[in-house]
């Protein structure tokens, strides 16, 4: 097989992205990640420009390509069966964390597959992975061994706790890290009340992820200065607790353990999500300083209750929050969302419908700022997936292709770029090493 | 607490920013990019300095500005100096600073930067290098770009509250300002970019970062699915996830709560190991996890709670640990900070600082090993750099300095 360089790859890289001007249009990245946190934050390099080359394997399936199929393609016992792996391209959730990126299935059980990473390694600049700790070491895939195959490979890891350390083998999905870093402990109505502790979002996954992202840009700038490559592990729960500052601080300071606050703000009052006309319905809406309470009051009409000493001041309304709320709700709570937003927010007051996905998909603000986008895939058609989460003006990229099926991009990876011939290649499928 | 001498090299080291800006989004970006190397300065207004320093949590909470623990937290690594950017002296003053920095970063009001003309536009023309990176709840394009948000709004239209709590009550949203912080570090994550794409064109550009898309987009995408193929928009489900396998929720024991998220069924049945042979292991209503969780979670959970609070939270992590069950005590501050993980790494970082003191901080959550990071810096006293930058650096003779002092400026 040739040997690898980087410009060789760069010049096939850009004719297949079919994209240049991207600011990381100059680099690949190899993608061993598997359910959340790995593979978003090889998504992120992907979205701007990078070419990002998921590895994966029939023989251990990304989890996310496991589960409850798109209901309305297939019938019959459907559940049982994509749990077991057989519909690997209808697992949306997979869709929305993978698009931007190519897919090779390499069998890392064996000697040949390993072989075969190692070369697309050689041709790379980043690679990313979420394993536990010890398995890129098994594999000989462990920084001493890629700095041999590329001396400025940068590796970046994203163990749960930390390759080190006495929990460094718990078994961790984002829940867990979230209860080990104390954000959990924070979620919930009140100090005395039941603990909610669950976001129903994949919360230390994506902060740990684009804590990643961060590391590997950080260290491309690096290599772009000085030529050096390097490892960096971040650990999940070091990047969950490395936000909870003002809480580890608070405890130091007070001597008092932070409990949940629910919605409530030491600086604003009024300052929660109230009930709106509608099922379900709500509006969030926060009042700081004097002026926006004058305002606030204005916008209702100056009630007979807002002139309550109760609540002439910040320090009286702080006070009297419960009973604040309660008149807040009962003028609330006949008025729909969107209507009281508009009046709040026109009279400089914060002020916003609590959404759920439909009610995002008719927002005229998130319509235009590209929230959600649709894109074609292969085996679903067109389909709604999340956009970009930030905009760079003169680059602002694009969702240039959906998540790749399985395997999808062998021949052109395996193929034309480390230059495996057709024969050689359907060897290798009938031996499961490309499996 | 080391002087800048040492600062280790870390990987943005030939960077500077620029930071105007209040509270926690932006002050927290460029913490982060502080940390990484980069010289970051922060400007803030004459006087009172910026709103965050009015914020809790203070010593024994006993409010003053040099003491808030949020301030100290968001703005470690940074040098600081004092500007009224509402003169024309400041923005002069800072048009100078411009010509050396790489990053100018704020999470100003979009009216008050084109009063100032230090919007996208004007800035471009006169620093056609600089990465503008403006952290907003809601986007500095759209029709709610002039909307006022704080993280309550912004976690309401991100659909993030929509589907935090108990199904009968108030959505809440993210503790503390969790989400401010998420919209920074991606802010530092699309900067790093845009200086990247620069080393390619030579071209700074604006990075748009809007803190309700980072929540959206990011954090949502799991439940898009089900929205889309079955109808369902958002629900509430308490202590529980909605999407997955039995048993995944949060549940009291004897000395506070716990954590159990076991999706794997080895892990299940080891978990089951653990509580003993009990008769409704045996019926088929429980032993069909996904309906457990979809149809009868409180059922389920109530075979399963006796167990837990018969054990406390560091019983509960010995046994799962020892049988490989994912479950774990739901830690509480004091605990975080005795934790033996992460003590066990050094993970947390003790700072002196001249007025507030000793704390331990949250260290950076990366290990580079070629560009190590560390924290080398407690936030800055007001206006501390004012002279180290403006006369030393900017060269502003000390008569000049002392005019603009008297006039308020600086």
């Amino acid at each position: 097989m040739p040997a690898l360089t980087g410009p060789v790859w760069f010049k096939v890289a850009s004719k297949e992205s079919g994209e240049s001007g991207l600011p990381l249009t100059n680099f690949r990245v190899v993608d061993f990640g598997t359910a959340w946190a790995g593979p978003m934050a090889a998504q992120l390099l992907g979205d701007l420009g990078a070419q990002v080359i998921k590895v994966e394997s029939r023989a251990r399936l990304d989890g996310l390509r496991l589960g409850r199929p798109i209901i309305d393609l297939v019938t019959g016992d459907n559940i049982a069966e994509g749990d077991r792996g057989l519909w690997p391209e209808l697992q949306p959730v997979f869709h929305g964390i993978n698009r931007n990126k190519l897919s090779i299935t390499l069998n890392l059980k064996t000697d040949a597959g390993l072989d075969l990473a190692k070369q697309v390694i050689a041709g790379s600049d980043v690679v990313m992975n979420n394993y536990s700790p010890g398995v890129l070491e098994r594999l000989g895939l462990d920084y001493p061994n890629l700095r041999k195959l590329r001396p400025d490979i940068i590796l970046v890891s994203m163990p749960s706790v930390g390759e080190t350390g006495p929990l460094r083998d718990i078994l961790a999905y984002a829940p867990i890290i979230q209860a080990l870093s104390g954000f959990m402990s924070l979620v919930g109505y009140g100090e005395d009340e039941p603990l909610v502790g669950e976001l129903q979002a994949p919360w230390s996954d994506t902060v740990a992820s684009i804590h990643a992202g961060l590391a590997a840009v950080a260290a491309l700038k690096h290599r772009n200065r000085t030529g050096e490559g390097q490892f960096i592990e971040v650990a999940q729960l070091e990047a969950t607790t490395s936000m909870l500052g003002e809480a580890i601080l608070g405890y130091q300071m007070t001597g008092e353990t932070p409990l949940p606050q629910g919605n409530r703000d030491e600086e604003f009052a009024p300052h929660s999500n109230y009930r709106c006309a509608g099922d379900d319905q709500w509006v969030a809406i926060a009042v700081g300083s004097e002026e926006e309470w004058l305002s606030f009051c204005q916008a209702l009409g100056n009630p007979e209750w807002a002139r309550s000493t109760k609540f002439t001041h910040r320090a009286d309304r702080l006070r009297h929050q419960e009973e604040l709320d309660e008149k807040v709700s009962g003028w609330t709570g006949t008025r729909p969302a969107l209507e009281i937003t508009e009046l709040l927010q026109a009279h400089g007051v914060a002020a916003m419908p609590v959404m759920n996905i439909a009610d995002q998909f008719s927002d005229p603000h998130l319509s235009e700022r590209q929230f959600y986008v649709d894109i074609d895939h292969p085996h679903v058609g067109a389909e709604w997936i999340s956009g970009m989460p930030w905009r760079l003006s003169d680059t602002p990229g694009q969702i240039r292709s959906p998540a790749p099926l399985l395997g999808q991009h062998n021949d052109y990876v395996l193929g034309q770029v480390l230059g495996l011939s057709t024969e050689s290649l359907a060897a290798l499928e009938s031996q499961g090493v490309v499996y | 607490m080391s002087e800048p001498a040492s600062t280790p090299p870390g990987p943005l080291q030939d960077v500077r920013v620029v930071e105007w800006s209040n509270s926690v989004s932006a002050p927290f970006c460029g913490k982060l990019l502080g940390e990484l190397g980069a010289d970051v300065i922060k400007i803030e207004p004459p006087g009172r300095g910026e709103v965050s320093r009015s914020s809790g949590p203070f010593p024994n909470r006993e409010p003053h500005p040099e003491r808030s623990g949020l301030f100290l937290f968001a703005n470690l690594n940074k040098r600081g100096i004092t500007l009224d950017l509402e003169t024309d002296a400041g923005r002069g003053l800072l048009d100078r600073l411009l010509e050396s920095a790489d990053v100018f970063l704020e999470n100003q009001p979009i009216e008050l930067l084109e009063r100032t003309r230090l919007d996208y536009q004007s800035l471009k023309s006169r620093h056609p290098r600089l990465v503008a990176t403006s952290i907003s709840p809601y986007g500095r394009t759209g029709p709610y770009k002039q909307y006022k948000g704080n993280d309550l709004t912004v976690d309401a239209l991100g659909g993030l509250s929509f589907g935090t709590g108990f199904p009968d009550r108030e959505p809440l949203k993210t503790p503390l300002h969790q989400t401010s912080y998420l919209a920074g570090v991606g802010a530092a994550f699309a900067t790093i970019v845009a200086l990247l794409g620069r080393d390619l064109t030579g071209r700074g550009q604006q990075v748009d970062v809007a803190e309700a898309q980072v929540v959206g987009t990011l954090l949502t995408g799991y439940h898009l699915p089900t929205y889309i193929y079955r109808g369902i928009a958002g629900s509430r489900s308490g202590n529980r996830m909605r999407l997955g396998l039995f048993p995944n929720c949060v549940l009291p024991c004897q000395d506070g709560y716990v954590c159990i998220d076991a999706p794997q069924l080895e892990q299940y049945q080891r978990f089951l190991n653990l509580l003993g042979d009990q008769e409704w292991m045996q019926e088929p209503r429980y032993r069909d996890r996904r309906r457990m969780s979809d149809q009868y979670p409180e059922e389920a959970e109530s075979l399963i709670s006796p167990w837990f609070m018969e054990h406390s939270k560091e019983e509960i992590l010995r046994l799962c640990l020892e049988n490989r069950v994912p479950c774990v005590p739901v830690l509480t501050f004091d605990e975080v900070l005795s934790d033996s993980q992460l003590n066990s790494r050094g993970y947390f970082q003790e700072i002196g600082h001249p007025e507030a003191g000793d704390f331990r901080y949250p260290g950076p959550p990366y290990r580079f090993s070629a560009s190590p990071v560390r924290m080398v810096r407690a936030a800055p006293t007001l206006g501390q750099h004012n002279r180290e930058i403006l006369c030393d650096e900017l060269d502003l003779a000390a008569s000049e300095y002392a005019s603009l002092n008297r006039a308020g400026v600086v």
